[in-house]
């Protein structure tokens, strides 16, 4: 348990969503383990003791999360005191994020007992998991992402004169683009396994590769995504729940023809990977959730549209950003499930789908995916702040 | 709470020694403590509890639960409870179909059957009219026979020529579910001479908010699609759950020549694919589930469950689907547990170190059914078998209760589990198969006992209140009790949180162990079959399937009693009876 503590609180600290030192995990079995003495751990362990789950996280969000989170909470929650981000990840997993007050037992376990985290403002964010402290870090990382998106989709809104936002968004605002612009500046490599593939293992390890550097692009966080490579008849995809950056082992080969069902651990997106190459001449497929490119996806100024409000699976509209279509569905195999729309958009560089994420298909390698992905990214951002600085 | 909503409020109590029937209302309290299903069961089977389990005032409880019969996802599940003849714990069996809809509409939370009947009869049950008709008639009948000679409308149960011919693993089949119970509750219902309850009901259950409903319904189909186990193209909607073939055959885990070895080299020959290739299969599955994991084939025969695919091939060395395929319907039509059934023929073959295939297997199956020749000692489980034939060891069950289609040595937390279960070998109490195979909610390292004692003390929790609220276990491999929690107020009107349903179902599960310790059990009944460790799996392809070690596995057990409030021998507390609200017995 010790090693996946350190692990998980290293991995916050590589994404940026908190700072070194300041996770505070615990972890029960029949007696709890600390990765830390900090004074929270006496109210947390209480917390802990009211619940049936394994693991508890605590962490003051790192900038620009944290301004973000304290601005939602202060300005923008709804008569039940939650943040309502509409991205995939918030409306598949978190439904909401519930916000209280201050940090003691009582307030942290009335929102824990309903949702899997918790915003303190001016405090940071508690979560938890049932079997593992991974899940702790899922949450803690999903409700940055969701609410960073949130805050940009209703600035977006705000600067183009259609809904203000209240208070003063402005110093937030400024501070998360400085800061998106900082960790996009790092030289990214290019992935250096190329095909021709000789066998299955080269074919794993390009996989394995393309995750690690798309995550390491500082553009997508390593848990919600997936990738895949079609070789001979096989698709070889990663599993589900599994993290881009430590795919060794988690790549299920999954036959075209379905003749062995190992594929029931593969990501939820396998249908939507298969039918794509069933559509189009394309071997490799990459997908993350790049913020800009999520944000991008969520803005339309048809207000009293009929759609609104469900425009991840009814949106009519031919969206385009630049040469990038922008289509509805959800995740995963059911009748409104991406696996319908974006297969068919897949004509050029990428596709993104609605307040969800991108997806970028390669002709052999992941030269090309991964260029594409870490281009559009750039593309939507840019554009995003030409709209908003206009 | 108020059971206006999705509660009946109403449990019909049968004495079949008059023929008469009361209606019993029990107060809210008893609601909130025990939910439904399985929680109610065995709350009204607690009193009974020190008797045999042929004894005629030993109840045999059908319970729905608070979600059955509304638009809750995967809801349509039933419990059965009473004392199992196979391994004289508390006997649970699950039940799909038609049957809890049925009786829900019909107006009641649950029946609850006492005495014994001087003739054989069978129960009809239309809305609140109750009828006991003469079924001597329907003696050796099977059971798809037994079902056809009752009115096509409505939910019906029945026991087969297995109950009839004590079978100790005889199960009761349902109609519109395919899956054989466990734990022998059949032949509780024979005991008490009831042939059949065919059950009819023409009302609806009230829901408290049904915009919340569709809302809460929403959030969980969204889930069920993102999960590739439910959903995906290979999963169990498409491929039943024989989908887990291949994933446990690849895992080094699927129980080979009665659990000598972890993997059958037949395997690839027998998975799912050729099922759905050779039998063109439908979908069918229970009432209000849009998962219809359950299969048919062309002619109008049930594709077997994982389980069964699994223990008749790799089990007991067996290569050919066709014998599955037919094995699979012997055991629907007598009535009796596959899994036990299977396990006791491994068993068997084991001891006199005999290799069975084609017709010889078939027979030896019908021969258990029918108790003859040796099928009158293997009716008995593998656990009296052996010990008859003077090799304990080749059991493999724990309580009696043979294993089901996962080694434990491919998964710790799944041993630790079959140690801990209520009615011994069963997977489902705390289907550990979720984080430790399909990775879900999140994974955990399937060789390690590391945190696996409170993951499965939660698990057992979660899954007591499943069976109770009442909803297939399947679905939270994709959803979690936070969702069901909205589900429940949005049907009941109740405020219980998710993490508050988790504390009943601790109260549910730790009442079994207390109905466990009052019929003796103890410590060492918690515990595996001496096999697991002391032999080694089938390692290959960079997997090392090493024994169980036993200090780890004996460490978590100790550190499993302490997180659930036993003593160190297993034995619930005074000081924990308290807490939950239970009443406790010295
Ligand atoms: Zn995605």
């Amino acid at each position: 348990m010790h090693r996946l503590i350190d692990k998980y609180s290293r991995k916050m600290v590589s994404q940026k969503i908190c700072a070194e030192g300041d996770p505070v995990f615990g972890v029960l079995d029949d007696a709890t383990i600390w990765n830390s003495s900090a004074d929270e751990i006496e109210i947390l362990g209480r917390v802990m003791r009211g619940l049936s789950i394994n693991s508890i996280l605590f962490s003051p969000a790192a900038e620009p999360y944290s301004s973000i989170i304290d601005y939602l909470a202060e300005f923008s929650t709804d008569i039940n005191g939650q943040i309502r981000p509409d991205d995939t990840e918030t409306r598949t997993f978190l439904h909401n994020i519930p916000v209280v007050k201050t940090f003691t037992a009582d307030e942290i376990l009335s929102g824990l007992k309903k949702r899997k985290g918790v915003i303190i403002p001016g405090h940071g964010i508690v979560t938890y998991g049932t079997v593992s402290p991974e899940q702790a870090f899922v949450t803690f990382s999903s409700i940055c992402f969701s609410t960073f998106v949130k805050f940009m989709a209703d600035y977006y809104y705000h600067a183009m004169g259609i809904i203000p936002m209240k208070g003063n968004p402005e110093p937030v605002f400024k501070k998360a683009v400085q800061w998106y612009r900082d960790s996009l500046s790092s030289a990214t490599n290019s992935p250096s396994i190329k095909a021709p593939f000789d066998s299955v293992e080269d074919v794993i390890q390009a996989i394995i590769e393309a995750g690690r550097l798309t995550v390491e692009s500082g553009m997508v966080d390593s848990f919600f995504g997936n990738i895949s490579v079609k070789y001979g008849n096989t698709i070889y995809i990663s599993q589900t729940g599994s993290s881009l950056d430590e795919l060794a082992g988690c790549i299920d080969p999954c036959p075209l023809d379905n003749s062995t069902t190992n594929a029931i651990t593969a990501s939820s997106e396998f249908s939507a990977h298969k039918s794509l190459y069933n559509l189009t001449e394309r071997k490799s497929i990459l997908h993350g959730h790049p913020k800009f490119s999520v944000i991008m996806s969520m803005l339309c100024d048809d207000i009293p549209c009929v759609n609104r409000g469900q425009c991840h699976i009814k949106c009519s509209r031919k969206r385009h950003i630049e040469d990038i279509p922008v289509v509805p569905g959800e995740i995963g195999a059911g009748p409104d499930s991406l696996s319908c729309t974006m297969p068919s958009a897949m004509k050029g560089r990428g596709v993104i789908v609605w307040g969800h994420g991108l997806f970028t298909a390669g002709a052999e390698d992941f030269t090309d995916a991964f260029k594409n992905l870490v281009d559009i990214e750039n593309m939507c951002f840019e554009k995003y702040l030409s709209l908003v600085e206009k | 709470m108020d059971q206006k909503y999705g509660w009946t409020g109403r449990i019909l109590k049968i004495d079949l020694s008059n023929k008469s029937y009361e209606i019993i209302k029990p107060e809210s309290d008893i609601y909130k403590k025990y939910i439904g299903g399985r929680g109610l069961a065995g709350h009204y089977l607690r009193p009974f509890c020190h008797l045999t389990w042929d004894s005629p005032e030993m109840p045999l409880l059908f319970f729905t639960g608070p979600l059955t019969d509304t638009a809750s996802p995967s809801s349509g599940m039933m419990s059965v409870v009473s004392i199992s003849p196979l391994t004289g714990t508390v006997g649970h069996t699950y039940a799909g179909g038609n049957f809890g809809t049925e009786l829900k509409r019909a107006g009641w939370d649950g029946i609850i059957i006492t005495g014994i009947s001087d003739n054989l009869c069978g129960i009809n049950i239309h809305d609140t009219r109750v009828e006991f008709s003469g079924a001597e008639s329907l003696q050796d009948k099977t059971v798809s026979a037994i079902f056809r000679s009752l009115p096509d409308e409505g939910g019906a149960a029945a026991t087969g020529p297995a109950a009839e011919n004590g079978v100790l693993f005889s199960s009761i089949g349902f109609t519109g579910d395919y899956s054989p119970g466990r734990c022998g509750l059949g032949l509780v219902m024979h005991a008490k001479a009831v042939k059949f309850i065919h059950v009819k009901g023409s009302g609806s259950t009230a829901v408290y908010n049904s915009e919340e409903l569709v809302s809460a319904r929403g959030d969980i189909l969204r889930l069920v699609s993102a999960s590739p186990a439910l959903m995906g193209e290979p999963g169990f909607s498409e491929f039943g759950t024989g989908a887990l073939y291949d994933l446990i055959h690849s895992r080094r885990m699927m129980p080979t020549d009665n659990f000598r070895s972890t993997r059958f080299q037949d395997a690839g020959i027998l998975n799912a694919w050729h099922y759905k290739n050779k039998f063109n299969p439908v979908k069918a599955g229970c009432s209000g589930c849009h998962i219809l994991c359950r299969k048919m084939s062309e002619d109008g025969r049930a594709v077997p469950e994982y389980e069964t695919m699994s223990h008749f091939t790799a089990l007991i060395g067996n290569s050919s689907i066709d014998i599955v395929m037919e094995a699979n319907r012997i055991c629907i039509e007598a009535g009796m547990d596959p899994i036990s059934a299977a396990s006791s023929i491994a068993c068997y073959m084991e001891i006199n170190n005999l290799i069975m295939v084609g017709a010889d297997l078939i027979r030896l199956l019908t021969d258990i059914a029918y108790s003859k020749e040796d099928g009158n000692l293997l009716k008995l489980g593998s656990k009296k078998t052996a010990e008859i034939l003077g090799r304990p060891e080749a059991s493999i069950s724990v309580k009696g209760l043979e294993l089901p289609a996962y080694d434990p040595r491919g998964a710790y937390g799944l041993s630790l589990s079959f140690a801990t279960s209520t009615h011994g070998g069963c997977h489902l109490q705390a289907y550990a198969v979720s984080h430790e195979i399909l990775r879900k909610p999140a994974v955990t390292d399937r060789f390690t006992f590391t945190g696996k004692a409170r993951i499965i003390k939660l698990a057992e929790d979660l899954n007591a209140v499943l069976d109770s609220l009442t909803v297939c276990r399947f679905i939270f491999i994709a959803a979690t009790i936070e969702e069901y929690a909205k589900v429940f107020h949005a049907v009941t009107g109740s405020g219980l949180s998710g993490q508050e349903l988790l504390m009943a179902g601790e109260r549910i599960f730790y009442n079994e162990r207390l109905i466990n310790r009052i019929r003796g059990f103890s410590a060492s009944d918690d515990d595996l079959p001496s096999r697991f460790f002391s032999e080694s799996g089938s390692s290959g392809d960079g997997i090392t399937i090493p024994p169980v070690p036993r200090d780890e596995f004996l460490d978590a057990r100790a550190r499993y009693y302490r997180i659930r409030g036993l003593d160190s021998e297993g034995r619930p507390v005074r000081e924990k009876c308290i807490e939950l609200g239970l009443e406790c017995t010295d």
